[in-house]
């Protein structure tokens, strides 16, 4: 066993394993989006940045040293992880008013952890397709955050190729693998686990919206760190 | 009399839920107005703005005309607050940034279902569009922001009494949100 030290708290760790999967497993909360237990880390979100010995960096892609000193609530800390939530909600168009995901949208329950009461950085308002042409789900381009777990689900869970990410920087995008780049003519089935693992609204399941009313949902009860991870398939 | 707050409230681009909202906070308004006294506002009708303490804006900055309220607003306030998702980041008007406004008079005017005798207003009293509709923080310096569409009632009464008893406002969990 080796030991972490986060924010003075001593955490027992099994090598080898990444600063998140250490906190995660002993129950200490580092907010995150591109990271979920059961995928390979991806890094892209930066939500998860940490002080570890000193050196800024992503808790999921950094693996965790015995005597490593983590510093996951410093004041500085946070102040950066907000800013990187402002960019991430002015770089698309986040109207959570008229999203479906609202109240489960994990980049809101991880701004709401933070108490973000409003990004206050220049809004880009990008123009950002749409496609409606699967009958079980629905993109929404505006609110994808590039997080690349839809990618990974489809490639490492469901056996499946259909997602990637196409274009470089601010021209980044989610491209869909199909003859025509609609869903509607990819392989995704609305049983796989891609279909469900969007954390903001950018990938929805049909039929199942407003099902629990906006006020009831996962986010506006428990903060996230009390919550969990968005729930797949829960809008 | 004179010793009470001085409050002015506008909707700009907004849809006055906010300001609802606001009257949401119930009984309490009679402890409001213990306090404070509102100047220009929906509440009063009075189109001449004042000097005041608190300035609340509801709404995104859609039009010229919002332009000149939202920076008469900030010369006159010494404290200036964003009021719910418009003001903050535009909302849901802020959805025809993807469109041009040629396209928006259009579908509204010309060519939108139900429309008869197609035409563009262009009534000289009618303020011109802005090309995109604007976050207030984008037009002016803002000192605080209120989330929520709209924000609750408690969330503006936590703001109220705080910045009454002269401290910085701070919101418990269930009191921010974004939708």
């Amino acid at each position: 066993m080796s030991v972490l030290i986060v924010d003075g708290r001593e955490i027992e760790f099994e090598p080898p394993a990444t600063i998140i999967e250490a906190c995660n497993k002993a129950g200490v909360y580092l907010p995150h989006l591109c990271w979920r237990p059961d995928f390979s880390p991806h890094g892209s979100c930066r939500v998860c940045t940490v002080r570890a010995n000193g050196r800024e960096v992503a808790a999921c892609i950094t693996a965790a040293e015995d005597g490593m000193r983590v510093e996951n609530t410093a004041d500085d800390i946070v102040e950066k992880r907000k800013t990187l939530l402002s960019m991430l909600f002015v770089e698309g168009n986040h109207v959570c008013p008229a999203c479906e995901k609202s109240g489960n949208c994990q980049l809101q329950a991880v701004a709401y952890y933070h108490g973000v009461t409003a990004p206050t950085l220049t809004y880009f308002y990008p123009p950002r397709p749409l496609d409606a042409s699967h009958p079980d789900v629905v993109i929404d381009l505006n609110r994808c955050i590039l997080c690349e777990l839809c990618v990974r689900a489809s490639r490492q869970s469901d056996g499946k190729n259909v997602f990637s990410i196409g274009g470089r920087g601010i021209d980044a995008h989610l491209v869909v693998n199909s003859e025509t780049g609609r869903l509607g003519d990819s392989e995704l089935d609305i049983d796989d686990r891609a279909a469900h693992i969007c954390p903001v609204g950018a990938i929805l399941p049909r039929r199942g919206a407003f099902q629990t009313p906006i006020g009831r949902r996962k986010y506006d009860i428990d903060p996230i760190d009390v919550a969990g991870d968005a729930s797949e398939g829960e809008t | 009399m004179t010793d009470k707050v001085k409050v002015a409230t506008v909707s700009l681009a907004g849809c006055f839920g906010c300001h609802m909202s606001l009257l949401d906070i119930d009984e309490r308004l009679a402890e409001l107005v213990e306090r404070v006294t509102f100047d220009r506002s929906p509440f009063t009708d009075k189109k001449i703005l004042g000097e005041c303490d608190i300035g609340i804006v509801e709404g995104g900055v859609c039009n010229a005309e919002n332009v000149e309220v939202l920076r008469e607003f900030r010369r006159r306030c010494r404290t200036l607050v964003a009021m719910g998702a418009c003001a903050i980041n535009g909302g849901v008007p802020a959805m025809r940034n993807s469109f041009s406004v040629r396209e928006c008079i259009g579908e509204s005017y010309v060519r939108g279902i139900g429309v008869e005798d197609p035409q563009v207003p262009d009534d000289p009293e009618l303020p011109l569009l802005l090309d995109q509709v604007h976050p207030v923080h984008e037009v002016v310096r803002i000192d605080y922001f209120l989330p929520g569409c709209p924000p609750p009632a408690d969330t503006i009464w936590a703001f109220f009494t705080a910045l009454l008893e002269g401290r910085d406002p701070t919101y418990s969990y269930r009191q921010i949100h974004y939708d």
